[in-house]
């Protein structure tokens, strides 16, 4: 593995593998009634956020506890650029009280890159702008091979990311992950949702796009629902929610067009209605929960393979 | 104080001697005179000092970033005996006062003729009209305005400045940047396959290309002049290419251009790494955008070079790069630039070298004692130039008070070593 887990640019399909050999230990000690391992103890870890977002914050820090780091939560929303302070001055600082790694959030693309270059501990990308998002990426992974059968069990599946695939890091991590462990992907948005340039990066990487999403998911292995924000309708990336989701939502009507047990993933926080139905949330082959509990496993097992250093490796 | 260059080759022609005496040139051929200084100058190509239209001196308010002698200082190095500095401090360059002060900090730094570019508009809020005819008047003489690093969008005022400009002669330099199909401060990057990618908010060409193309339809409709600067388009070029030979058959109006060195020779891809020191605006385009850049210069589609030299204070680049400061240097290292790209190409020879940095840049601005033929009579402005040397830019010994610089660890060839400003030298290599 490499040093940083800035993008899914930085493990290859094997390392992915080993990935989730060690979420798949970490996710068993998850239900035990003690719930720690020693392997981070006297490490610290600071989770610094400059972008609120609890979800995955709270995933980070009880993958960190249960792996016995000392983890400490910084906000840093608005408190740099606003106070003249540069990027880098402000992780030095933060990063100068002794920590051995750093988890970040930025609201920039490419943040944690420009981060990683100025500093001598692991970072691992929490989120950068509209770039990558790697261990959400990792845990859709690691659920979706679990729900398929084990190692290997994504190879020659289908897999449909529907929504802002623009605006998406999640999207963005997916592509690169899924091509690594052997799924073909079909990228489905309207037109003004597309990332720029997509269909010469399409060729490249190898994946599909599609407008239409009917014609899409009758022939999908599984199906990924982006959160799309309501302001993108000022931006005029679309007239009106409810068009929206006639044309773009897993509507109940929807469902009946994938095949049996064809299982349903969604990054979170939903908006249902909009871009995903109650009906398609709670389907009994929705895995939306399963996400949440594995990115707890998928964390501990980054920060194990990053942070845990020589002698327990 | 005389002096006496010994067989240089003006504009790349045979090796002659050109005898200076009292900031003049007095004689070119086989001088026998002898003179204060003599300069061995075979190998060396002699250039009319360059003329830069479009230069950020960032005095006053950013001093920390550049002064206007630290600038001249950085211009004098670069071959450059005159650059017009843009108008976008704090405050802005929108009065006579503004102007003169900047114009008598050029005055006492002594390096190179320093020129205020006026704003257009107040405060570069693009609204009304700045004080352009008592910004004229001035001594300072301003006779180019500029939003830049703001684009005039509203076609009203832009048609209005380019009205009023006509009854003393100046011409409007345009940012060409429509705001709302690329945000001030957001878009950052090329909008392409590589911006998609790297999740960054784009700056698509046609942003540039539609207010080229309205910019010369109003300049058509007032009779008026206009300059695009920083070129940096295939489409743009299409645009121009039309749109001069319109203005040629009409003869009542004009458009010119310009490009920078950077815009000649980097290309997108640069930013796969989100290095902040390439994040410039407009931004750094892919390949066949500067093809044909670089075509439309040599065919003079595009008239000059000009830096778009925008110093910045290290701590404004280490941010997150969509929050760093757009903007590289650029007058140190220009005239290597284009040696690089365009002569060593064969696309221009030294004599169209000295065409677009010097002679076409000082019409379009209006300057007198510059861009002026290498003759007897000429005031002894000049730029000595070895272009077989070739070297490693490095950052830090630049004489610009930031460390920007676009060109750091490149290997370019063409190489200012001596400068003088009516003969007086103002760098020495
Ligand atoms: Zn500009």
């Amino acid at each position: 593995m490499t040093r940083h887990l800035l993008s899914i640019d930085d493990v290859s399909a094997e390392e992915i593998q080993q990935l989730f050999a060690t979420a798949a230990e970490m996710h068993d000690v998850q239900k035990r009634e003690v719930k720690k391992l020693p392997a981070l103890r006297g490490r610290t870890v600071i989770n610094l956020f400059f972008e609120d977002s609890t979800r995955t914050r709270s995933s980070f820090e009880i993958a960190g506890k249960w792996l016995s780091a000392d983890v400490i939560n910084l906000s840093a929303k608005g408190s740099s650029a606003s106070k003249g302070e540069s990027l880098r001055d402000t992780v030095l600082t933060v990063t100068a009280m002794g920590v051995d790694g750093l988890v970040m959030r930025h609201s920039a693309s490419g943040a944690a890159h420009q981060v990683a270059g100025w500093l001598d501990i692991p970072v691992i990308n929490a989120g950068d702008g509209m770039h990558e998002h790697p261990t959400q990426a990792l845990l859709d992974g690691y659920t979706l091979q679990r729900q398929l059968g084990g190692p290997g069990s994504l190879e020659g599946k289908r897999i449909a990311i529907v929504g802002d695939l623009t605006h998406s890091r999640v999207f963005r991590s997916n592509v690169k992950s899924l091509s690594k462990l052997g799924a073909s992907v079909v990228a489905v948005a309207p037109p003004t949702l597309m990332p720029s340039g997509v269909a010469e990066w399409a060729k490249a990487d190898g994946f599909a796009t599609s407008y239409t999403l009917d014609d899409v998911l009758p022939e999908v292995d599984a199906v990924m629902m982006l959160r799309v924000q309501r302001e993108r309708m000022s931006g005029g990336y679309f007239p009106t929610s409810r068009e929206y989701t006639v044309g773009y939502g897993l509507t109940r009507q929807r469902l009946a067009l994938l095949r049996e047990g064809v299982p349903i993933l969604h990054p979170g926080p939903m908006n249902r209605g909009l871009e995903i139905s109650p009906e398609a949330a709670d389907a009994a082959s929705s895995r939306i929960l399963d996400q949440v509990s594995a990115g707890v496993a998928i964390r501990m097992s980054v920060l194990y393979h990053l942070l845990a250093g020589e002698e327990s490796a | 104080m005389s002096l006496l260059i010994k067989g240089a080759s003006v504009l790349g022609a045979e090796p002659t001697d050109v005898y200076v005496d009292g900031g003049v040139i007095r004689e070119i051929g086989t001088v026998s005179a002898t003179a204060d200084e003599v300069v061995a100058a075979s190998g060396l190509v002699l250039l009319p000092g360059l003329v830069d239209l479009h230069t950020h001196l960032r005095q006053p308010g950013r001093e920390d970033a550049e002064t206007v002698a630290s600038g001249a200082a950085a211009a004098a190095a670069g071959g450059y005996t005159a650059v017009l500095a843009m108008a976008n401090t704090s405050p802005v360059t929108d009065t006579a006062e503004a102007a003169v002060s900047v114009w008598e900090l050029g005055r006492e730094a002594g390096l190179a003729d320093v020129f205020p570019v006026g704003a257009v508009t107040k405060g570069l809020a693009g609204e009304e009209l700045a004080e352009l005819a008592l910004m004229n008047r001035s001594r300072a003489g301003v006779t180019v305005f500029s939003d830049d690093g703001r684009c005039v969008s509203d076609p009203r005022v832009m048609r209005r400045a380019l009205e009023y400009v006509k009854a003393f002669g100046g011409v409007i330099s345009q940012h060409s940047q429509d705001p709302s199909l690329a945000p001030y401060g957001s878009a950052c990057c090329h909008e392409g396959e590589l911006s998609g990618r790297l999740g960054l908010p784009g700056w698509p060409g046609v942003a540039e290309e539609v207010i080229v193309a309205r910019d010369v339809m109003l300049a058509r409709h007032t009779g008026s002049r206009v300059h695009v600067a920083h070129a940096s388009t295939a489409g743009t070029v299409e645009v121009l290419r039309w749109a001069k030979a319109q203005a040629e058959k009409d003869g009542s109006w004009a458009v010119t251009a310009e490009v920078t060195p950077h815009h000649l020779l980097l290309t997108t891809d640069l930013l796969a790494g989100y290095d902040p020191t390439f994040k410039v605006n407009p931004p750094l385009r892919p390949a066949e955008d500067v093809e044909a850049l670089r075509a439309a210069l040599a065919d003079g589609t595009i008239d000059a070079v000009a830096t778009d030299h925008a110093p910045h204070a290290r701590q404004d680049k280490e941010h997150a790069f969509v929050d760093a400061a757009f903007g590289m240097l650029g007058l140190e290292e220009a005239l290597s630039v284009v040696s690089t790209v365009m002569v060593s190409s064969g696309l221009l020879d030294w004599a169209g070298v000295a065409r677009v940095m010097s002679t076409t840049p000082a019409r379009i601005a209006g300057l007198e004692g510059h861009g002026r033929p290498v003759a007897v009579g000429e005031p002894a402005n000049l730029a000595l130039v070895d272009p077989a040397a070739t070297y490693v830019v490095d950052r830090d010994r630049s004489l610009s008070l930031s460390r920007n610089n676009p060109w750091h660890d490149r290997k370019l060839t063409g190489r200012v070593v001596s400068t003088y400003l009516r003969g007086k030298q103002t760098y020495a290599g």
